[in-house]
């Protein structure tokens, strides 16, 4: 019998004042008992929605009815089948947009939170299954890229028995996960075990190499790769072109964020300088902006200010960020577009000129666009700002390799299936195909990509 | 993990190592750079290639001991192992058609200017090297430089060797004595290559810089590095290091390149307690 009650199980959060000074995971995840409770909410559908609404199908009946069950081993297997990132996805989904969007139980009160069962599952402790390494003889494929798309692809790779190097640039494996996404978002050791276990599994990561630079896609294949997955994603970041980016105190998101997260520039034992302000802007309402806007109030700013030019109702991050950065502090400045960063006589960041706006007619995106309100100007004083606007495919690759075709934004062209490209034996995936996207999209990718090197390799063969 | 296979002081505090890294040796061209890190907890820093020998896989850079990490790096010695070490990265030198060419490098960024030189004058082009230093103690190269240009025209501030004033005034002097350059190549501190720009407009001369802003990734990840030129927003690390001269916004360089000057005299302080601890 489903428990009917209509509302989530709650999920236990970090304490605030920890929150507030360290790095410590916040969501702190569900008991047992919780997993149980909340499993059990699901209704079991005969034609179940949510799995739809998944971009890599976990089927989602079965791993929440085996946790309902406590048969949690088990649960996990099921969840691992189609998604080998399940402790990453569990925590950085933005689920209310797909699975839980399409929960039954949505209809008359809260959905299944499919998200946290998912998380307790996925790190619910098992013994190492005995794996067997890939056949020497098998094909090599060399995976571009060790984030989301990289990850799943190359595991998926591994499960159909191929051979797999993963190159990275960085020098740490995980992409958007380690560089991007911050330790109380998503703690670092939870990727470090999905890459120890794609290791276990037979796969080599090279670090430090930058493809388009230190090696060409086109000597990949010299060295005997017979297909390439490139999940380089989008790291390009994007300013806005107002006077003033210039100065002192103006970081993309991307380097505000790398600096803390890969380069641990908030631990006293690490070198790299931490960018500490007192008062910090953060522009832009999404995801990347919410994470960045909580690591300055982790450095010790005493205000920190989301700067967001359309209203509430348009933010595009998860709910569960927005609310947690607004518990933390964070005070949401809507309806506000910068127009002019403001130097002291130092060549640093003194003000954050802004103008007030309204929302008018919907624009290409579908969202209602904000017009400048005349005569608004006022001043934030700030010392530090952070773009948070999004970022565009990194040119590197596309620039260095012949026949590889690209859009006027700078993304792979694919054909119909998402990921095959105009090169013959080369396929694509995640933000370096669709611009900055999601986790989840890349990981959807990173799969469908695994599926047709297969069937590319085996008409090859 | 990359193997120093040789280093050497070349004068008090500029230091050469030559690292065994096989790959970034394969692909370098003058103009390059590459990023290495210590260790686990070190820092990301860029620096350009000052040689490279595809035979052996080895990389050459040269430095400056200027904060933390060039202390410790410092301090590394021959069979010492650098935790990462990518590259080659951002765009090579392109000169295109020239006869005559005047290198100029400043203390420093006569290391970075070495290879852009040596490959000219392998091509056949007549190159004028023109070296500025602080003072005789702090000549470093000086034998490379004379093998690379067809004449090396050292100057020092205070005249201790070669001819005495800054870089500008030779390359002035040198065009008042009939000299024409089809281009000048200037590589080193920020003040020096604004000068050279301001005296080189006046000349009707094109103008090829070499920029070193802050950098943490070196793919054109994290903007960091972003420099004004020609109005627009680059990316050192991607569309550079070498911009035209005559476009790029020097002073905001110069002002971002300081952002970190503070928390680097403290490293350095720290970094010296560290060391008094270990002595102890």
């Amino acid at each position: 019998m489903a428990n009917m009650q209509n509302t989530k199980t709650k999920m236990s959060l970090c304490d605030m004042e920890k929150r507030r000074t360290t790095f410590e995971e916040v969501a702190l995840g569900y008991t047992e008992e919780e997993a149980v409770q909340e499993a059990s909410r699901c209704l079991n559908c005969k034609n179940p929605l949510c799995r739809e609404g998944c971009p890599v199908a976990v089927n989602i009946p079965e791993f929440l009815r085996l946790a309902s069950e406590r048969r949690f081993a088990e649960a996990k297997k099921v969840l691992s089948c189609d998604n080998c990132l399940a402790s990453v996805s569990g925590r950085v989904c933005p689920q209310e947009n797909q699975c839980e969007k399409k929960c039954v139980r949505a209809k008359k009160g809260e959905s299944v939170a499919i998200g946290r069962v998912e998380r307790f599952v996925a790190d619910y402790k098992t013994e190492d299954e005995e794996v067997a390494l890939p056949d020497k003889s098998a094909p090599r494929v060399a995976v571009i890229g060790s984030g989301p798309a990289g990850l799943t692809c190359a595991g998926e790779l591994l499960l159909r028995g191929y051979n797999v190097t993963v190159f990275e640039a960085f020098h740490k494996a995980g992409g958007v996960l380690v560089y991007g996404i911050p330790e109380f978002r998503l703690p670092k050791a939870i990727v470090e075990r999905t890459v120890e276990d794609l290791k276990r599994r037979g796969a080599e990561f090279e670090y430090n190499t930058v493809i388009g630079r230190t090696l060409t896609l086109d000597e990949l294949f010299e060295e005997g790769y017979k297909a390439v997955f490139i999940g380089s994603g989008a790291g390009l970041p994007m300013f806005m072109n107002i006077p003033g980016e210039g100065l002192v105190g103006v970081y993309s998101a991307n380097e505000y964020l790398t600096r803390i997260n890969l380069m641990k520039a908030y631990r006293e034992d690490y070198d790299t300088p931490a960018p500490v302000g007192k008062r910090v802007a953060v522009i832009g309402a999404g995801n990347v902006a919410m994470d960045a806007s909580r690591c300055a109030i982790r450095l010790g700013a005493e205000e920190v200010y989301i700067v967001y030019r359309r209203g509430r109702e348009e933010i595009p991050a998860r709910a569960e960020e927005v609310e947690h950065a607004e518990e933390e502090g964070v005070v949401f400045k809507m309806l506000t577009a910068p127009e002019e960063i403001l130097s002291d006589d130092k060549g640093h960041v003194r003000a954050l000129k802004c103008s007030r706006t309204e929302l008018g007619e919907p624009d290409a995106s579908g969202r209602r666009r904000p017009v400048k309100v005349e005569n608004s100007e006022f001043e934030l004083e700030v010392d530090t700002v952070i773009m948070a606007l999004g970022t565009r495919p990194n040119p590197l690759i596309r620039s260095t390799t012949e026949n590889l075709e690209s859009d006027k934004h700078g993304c792979i062209t694919t054909a119909e299936d998402g990921v095959t490209t105009s090169r013959r034996g080369v396929f694509a995936g995640g933000d370096a195909v669709t611009g900055a996207a999601t986790v989840i999209l890349a990981m959807g990718a990173g799969k469908k990509a695994a599926e047709k090197i297969e069937e590319y390799l085996k008409n090859e063969a | 993990m990359y193997r120093i296979v040789e280093k050497e002081f070349l004068n008090p505090t500029v230091v050469k190592i030559v690292v065994d890294a096989p790959r970034v040796a394969k692909k370098a061209l003058p103009g390059q750079f590459i990023i290495l890190k210590i260790d686990e907890v070190g820092e990301r820093v860029p620096f350009t290639v000052a040689d490279f020998d595809r035979e052996r896989g080895y990389v050459t850079v040269i430095f400056q001991i200027v904060g933390a990490t060039t202390e410790r790096l410092a301090e590394l010695e021959e069979g010492d192992f650098l935790s990462d070490f990518a590259g080659p990265l951002g765009q090579p030198t392109e000169v295109g058609q020239v006869k005559r060419v005047a290198v100029i490098g400043g203390g420093l960024g006569c290391a970075i200017a070495l290879p852009q030189a040596k490959a000219l004058h392998e091509r056949g082009v007549d190159v004028d090297i023109i070296a500025g230093f602080k003072t005789r103690d702090l000549v470093i190269l000086e034998k490379e430089m004379t093998e690379a240009s067809t004449r090396l025209i050292l100057t020092t501030d205070d005249g201790s060797v070669g001819r005495s004033g800054l870089v500008t005034q030779v390359l002035k002097d040198e065009v008042e004595a009939g000299a024409k350059y089809d281009l000048v190549i200037a590589i080193g501190p920020v003040i020096m290559m604004k000068f050279v720009e301001k005296l080189t407009a006046e000349l009707g001369l094109p103008l090829i810089v070499s920029l070193n802003p802050i950098m943490i990734d070196g793919t054109g990840m994290c903007g960091g590095c972003r420099v004004r030129v020609g109005g627009e927003i680059k990316f050192a690390c991607v569309d550079g290091p070498d911009f035209d001269g005559h476009q790029v916004d020097f002073d905001e360089l110069m002002s971002r390149n300081r952002t970190y000057t503070e928390c680097e005299r403290r490293a350095h302080e720290n970094h010296k307690c560290k060391i008094g601890r270990t002595g102890n």
